[in-house]
């Protein structure tokens, strides 16, 4: 891919992203805040090339410590997100 | 071998799906019913993202002369180990934190992203060709290694500041800030360093230039935050979100990445929102955040002593009992002092009662209450509160006119009246809950001498249609559930 187009999709994104989080209601802003960490994780492609590549022995392990931090972040992040959504609570009447 | 990133047009799409996932996945988060679906859109883009990358990147062993080349089992295994570690570390920590330390848990998670990123960073510096960011000859790309010194350098100061802000949050270090001297000199110097070398790291791939880098980026991160004080922690707690995304998204120029791109503007763009919010909540810019300073606590300490000897009224557990069952509209206003006290179950029950005597009971929640964006509102959701009597600050100022009773536990400067009358009060000009214009203000408070966070003292306290009820808030609260039901 070339420059400009990883521009679009990033502007594009941002924009994406501004719409999105405005519409999130102010009670759900400490699993937004969880989710997105969690998702911001996806960094754990990047690691996973690092940790699968061959020829840099170096870089395999520091793609590893990667993923572990990744890892701890993913599932870390959605089941806490998932533990603090299930709290909320409709009016019983 | 050359274009190791001519990536075949089905990992592009899946990378794309994964992206639209996590954009449900916030947007699931604009009502508590879509909210779980919104997560599991969430975690299957991101399975969707992980296997793509494993069925695509398989290490495999060095091409035969014939054939393709077989999986390389030994590699797969330790990076299944590696998910594996990290999937138990994460779901454990995740089962057991209490919700009041959410905002540590948090800037923990974003002090992982930040250094996942270094390293990702760190490896393609020493690998390139595996990310086909380079020429055969190992020379990085120029535009690689713009994209690659800051992405190791937001990756960095997300790690050190996130860092700061958990052992602050966590009480393993002073809330009060921490002022070096020249401070602002040694910030911007910094910077500029991390800039020139970026710049030079265009014209030299050395190592130390590389490196160099990583060590002021990581400094930078320290140095902006420990000089900001407790008060500012919510935003700072946003702002980091904000720089884990920038951190992704930077990465996913290098790697030259899509779902890493999509995801890293949508937090990033997440976390700058949230970090407006709380800044327009306490009325301070975010220029005057960053710079620091505020909340030591030591500011409004000598007007508080005298503002003390000012008469006030105290009331008793059956006062306040008395008071609420005879109205017909409470709103109470709780801030983190309830949670530390651990009183909102006792409080949830308090409001039962009210309700079982034809009393409405609706709870008011000021945006920077809490620690962090939103955590009044997960912390009372915890004690089974319905989400339907929980009103933001504009949805119910309005209301307190017509409120018999405002009760106010844990909170302090977000009720202060002093705030929207007093120019010279420190806190002049934030937002915050007009609880004095309910007819009767009942405080809970642990004693008249301490301050809030802002180290200002309320008005409030001295009106006379405020009731002071001193005790612990836990104490206090099931003192009155006990008085309300004897009350018969």
């Amino acid at each position: 891919m070339d420059f400009i187009s990883i521009l679009s999709i990033f502007v594009l994104s941002c924009f994406v992203g501004y719409f999105v989080v405005w519409s999130v209601t102010p009670a759900l802003h400490t699993p937004l805040m969880a989710v997105t960490n969690a998702i911001s994780s996806v960094i754990i492609v990047g690691a996973l090339i690092a940790a699968a590549a061959t020829g840099a022995p170096g870089a395999k392990w520091l793609g590893l410590a990667a993923v572990v931090m990744a890892s701890v972040n993913i599932f870390g992040g959605f089941a806490v997100t998932q533990r603090m959504l299930a709290m909320y609570k409709k009016k019983e009447r | 071998m050359e274009h190791a990133n001519a990536t075949p047009a089905w990992v592009l799409i899946a990378y794309l799906v994964s992206g639209i996932c996590f954009i449900l996945a916030l947007r699931g988060l604009s009502s508590p019913v879509s909210s779980r679906r919104g997560n599991q859109f969430g975690m299957f883009g991101m399975t969707l993202a992980v296997v793509t990358t494993l069925i695509h990147y398989a290490p495999r062993m060095p091409t035969p002369v014939v054939g393709p080349a077989p999986f390389n089992i030994e590699a797969i295994l330790l990076i299944a180990a590696a998910i594996g570690i990290g999937a138990v570390i994460g779901i454990v920590t995740a089962r057991r934190i209490a919700m009041t330390a959410m905002p540590q848990l948090v800037a923990a998670f974003h002090s992982l992203v930040g250094m996942a990123a270094v390293l990702v960073g760190a490896a393609a510096f020493l690998n390139p060709l595996a990310f086909g960011i380079a020429e055969a000859n190992g020379l990085i790309h120029i535009s690689s290694r713009i994209e690659m010194g800051l992405g190791v350098a937001i990756g960095a100061i997300t790690f050190s500041g996130s860092v700061i802000a958990f052992l602050k949050l966590n009480g393993n270090m002073s809330g009060k800030p921490i002022m070096l001297p020249l401070r602002h000199v040694i910030n911007l110097g910094t910077l500029a360093g991390i800039v020139g070398l970026t710049a030079y790291f265009t014209q030299d791939q050395s190592q130390w230039v590389f490196w160099t880098i990583v060590g002021l980026s990581f400094a930078i991160g320290f140095l902006l935050i420990i000089p900001i004080g407790g008060a500012d922690m919510p935003v700072v707690v946003s702002m980091l979100n904000s720089y884990s995304g920038w951190a992704a998204a930077a990465m996913g120029f290098t790697l030259h990445n899509s779902a890493m791109i999509i995801t890293g503007a949508l937090v990033g763009s997440s976390g700058a929102i949230l970090s407006y919010i709380m800044c327009r909540a306490m009325n301070r810019s975010f220029i005057s955040v960053i710079a620091g300073g505020f909340g030591g606590g030591d500011a409004g300490a000598t007007e508080g002593a005298v503002a003390i000897d000012r008469p006030w009224k105290r009331g008793s557990a059956e006062d306040a009992a008395f008071l609420m069952k005879q109205a017909e509209l409470v709103i109470v206003a709780p801030g983190y002092g309830m949670a530390v006290a651990q009183a909102q179950h006792a409080v949830r029950e308090m409001a039962e009662l009210l309700e079982k005597e034809g009393v409405e009971v609706k709870f008011a929640i000021h945006p920077v209450a809490g620690r962090m964006p939103g955590h009044m509102n997960v912390l009372l959701a915890e004690a089974n509160v319905p989400y339907d009597d929980i009103f933001e600050l504009e949805d119910i100022n309005a209301e307190f006119s017509r409120a018999d009773v405002a009760f106010v536990i844990g909170a302090n400067d977000v009720t202060n009246p002093a705030a929207k009358t007093d120019k010279s009060s420190p806190i002049y000009g934030m937002p915050v809950l007009d609880v004095e214009k309910a007819k009767t203000v009942l405080f809970v408070k642990r004693s008249m001498g301490g301050v809030g966070y802002a180290g200002v003292d309320n008005e409030l306290f001295y009106r006379d249609n405020t009731m002071m009820l001193l005790a612990d808030a836990k104490k206090m609260v099931e003192e009155i559930v006990k008085a309300m039901g004897s009350g018969h």
